[in-house]
């Protein structure tokens, strides 16, 4: 399943990141993952949070810039060779990822990767059927 | 020296006849020529000869927009095969600047520039590294004409490459060097710091291009051990040569008796006795392919109103104290910021706001450009980001000719344009 990602455009600039999160913890928005990519003088923040529409608009209304992307969010046991499990499927395929990012879930054990790729239908489904699990928004707030 | 004494000593009353038989002759030209007359036609000015001087104040301004709305060559009085070169300057608004030279033309500027390198003490025995950039900037071809004049050597080495611009100097022991400001301070802390100073033979800057200060000046005088000679041009009065300083070094000689010289009001437009400050308007009286008179040339400056003791009678204006309009310069090229903005409103992704910030980086002016994001195209990827950078980039060094710093910022994080926006942050000074 497709999963929705906040990016948000950043400049360099002193206390712009903590604004962000600051909004968000003002209405109670809890985010569930994080990756800051940066050059030399903006970057771009990637946040997956519960309700991404409304995150959207609060950041908006805050004047950031933002977008919705779309991602898939691939589970995968927390053990040796699973990420790597999840790549290979996708290179045999000649599915290429533009970036990643990932976080541990506690409760279960396993580990969630975010991927950015195009041809995302595809993947979901080339992940599919190798067994490899895509998670929907409501399953990462599970 | 003297390259041509009696008129470089001419005396007044002989040079106002022959200012005045100059303009007389070019109005003649160009009512003859219905591209050009129109262009008086629509100022409701009804094209005569003059009985005096004092009736050129009656004459219409002459703008970069006039000379632009001319394009091609709609100011050109002779016939085309006469013409030998043209030079060319950026337009604000894509349609640039052109002024024809015939043959004549040509050897009469190189002639006023050979009295210019005369008069500063050069000669046929001096080796001439030109340093400016060739090609349709007047400064590189128009130096080197005059230098050939004169029977010097020249180099025509160009800007830039200081490595072997560094091998030159030393190995042709060169003598005089033609420059900018900026790119002299960066050579000579070079030439500092790996103390090669000794070894060669220099002994004038000829600077031009780009305002610099009297403290400048003396930096590089007493860093080089040289004398730093003040050049003034622009390429509409042909280029350098238009106004240059003699060996008093205070005020560049304007040569009267090809460039009819005035200080107006920037506001009313009314000439003002020498001394006062004002905006200079200068006028081409003895070009054959196409003259232009009362030039707006929005460069603000006084006129001396003593005689110089060099001996000379033409008179000296000062060092350009300002611009009335917003074009600057950077590493000797001319830029309006209407060219960065028309560059950056042409790509859909950039946001409403910009400001161009000038800075110095060691002795070398540096272009950067913070520009706000527009929400809207923002596509939430890095990758389309850099690339927006890069096209930024690309486009503006293809306009301006300078390679800028792109800052790309939020929507919102920079001052609000109100009517005239202050769009040029200028640090120059203060990162010196």
């Amino acid at each position: 399943m497709k999963v929705q990602q906040l990016s948000i455009f950043l400049e360099n600039k002193l206390g712009r990141l903590l604004e962000t999160t600051e909004v968000l913890a003002q209405h109670d928005i809890n985010i569930r993952a994080m990756s800051l990519a940066e050059t030399k003088n903006f970057g771009i923040v990637r946040l997956i949070v519960e309700n991404t529409s409304r995150a959207c608009d609060l950041l908006r209304m805050h004047n950031f810039t933002v977008e919705i992307t779309e991602v898939i969010a691939v589970e995968v046991n927390d053990t040796p060779g699973e990420l790597a499990r999840v790549l290979r499927t996708l290179h045999e395929n000649e599915l290429n990822v533009e970036y990643a990012y990932a976080f541990v879930e506690r409760k279960q054990n396993k580990a969630v990767v975010i991927i950015r790729m195009d041809q995302i239908d595809r993947a979901i489904g080339v992940l599919k059927a190798e067994g490899i699990k895509t998670l929907t928004q409501q399953e990462l707030y599970l | 020296m003297f390259w041509d004494k009696p008129l470089e000593t001419i005396d007044c009353r002989s040079l106002q006849i022959l200012q005045l038989d100059r303009i007389n002759t070019a109005l003649e030209r160009i009512a003859a020529t219905p591209g050009y007359k129109s262009f008086y036609d629509s100022k409701k000015y009804k094209i005569k000869p003059l009985s005096s001087l004092e009736q050129m104040k009656d004459l219409p301004f002459t703008t970069k927009q006039d000379l632009r709305n001319s394009y091609p060559s709609g100011f050109l009085v002779t016939d085309m095969e006469k013409v030998v070169r043209m030079h060319s300057s950026s337009g604000t608004t894509g349609i640039p600047t052109v002024i024809y030279h015939t043959k004549n033309d040509i050897d009469n500027w190189s002639s006023l520039i050979a009295r210019c390198l005369c008069m500063i003490g050069m000669s046929d025995k001096d080796v001439f590294q030109n340093m400016m950039t060739y090609g349709m900037f007047t400064g590189g071809l128009g130096l080197h004409y005059g230098a050939e004049k004169l029977g010097a050597m020249v180099i025509p080495a160009g800007a830039g490459n200081t490595e072997r611009q560094l091998k030159f100097i030393k190995d042709f022991k060169t003598t005089v060097v033609h420059i900018t400001p900026s790119y002299a301070l960066h050579v000579s802390e070079i030439i500092e710091q790996r103390n090669l100073l000794d070894g060669l033979s220099l002994r004038i800057a000829l600077m031009g291009a780009e305002p610099y200060t009297e403290a400048t000046r003396l930096k590089l005088e007493e860093r080089l051990r040289i004398d730093v000679i003040n050049s003034y041009g622009l390429s509409e009065m042909n280029g350098p040569g238009v106004a240059f300083e003699c060996l008093e070094k205070e005020g560049m000689h304007v040569w009267e008796d090809n460039y009819y010289v005035e200080i107006v009001d920037t506001k009313t437009g009314m000439p003002l006795p020498d001394g006062e400050e004002g905006e200079l308007v200068l006028s081409a009286i003895n070009r054959e392919a196409m003259p232009i008179l009362r030039y707006r040339t929005h460069d603000l400056a006084f006129i001396y109103p003593e005689r110089c003791a060099c001996g000379r009678t033409h008179r000296k204006i000062s060092r350009i104290k300002g611009r009335t309009d917003d074009m600057f310069i950077i590493g000797g090229v001319n830029i309006f910021p209407s060219q960065i903005e028309e560059v950056l409103m042409k790509l859909p992704q950039v946001g409403s706001n910009y400001v161009i910030i000038l800075s110095k980086k060691g002795s070398l002016d540096k272009l950067s450009v913070r520009i706000e994001v527009n929400p809207d195209l923002f596509a939430g990827d890095l990758r389309h980001l850099t690339q927006l950078k890069e096209t930024i980039t690309r486009k503006l060094r293809e306009e301006i000719l300078i390679n800028p710093t792109i800052e790309l910022v939020e929507p919102g994080s920079l001052p609000p344009s109100q009517g005239k926006a202050v769009r040029v942050i200028d640090n120059r000074d203060k990162t010196v």
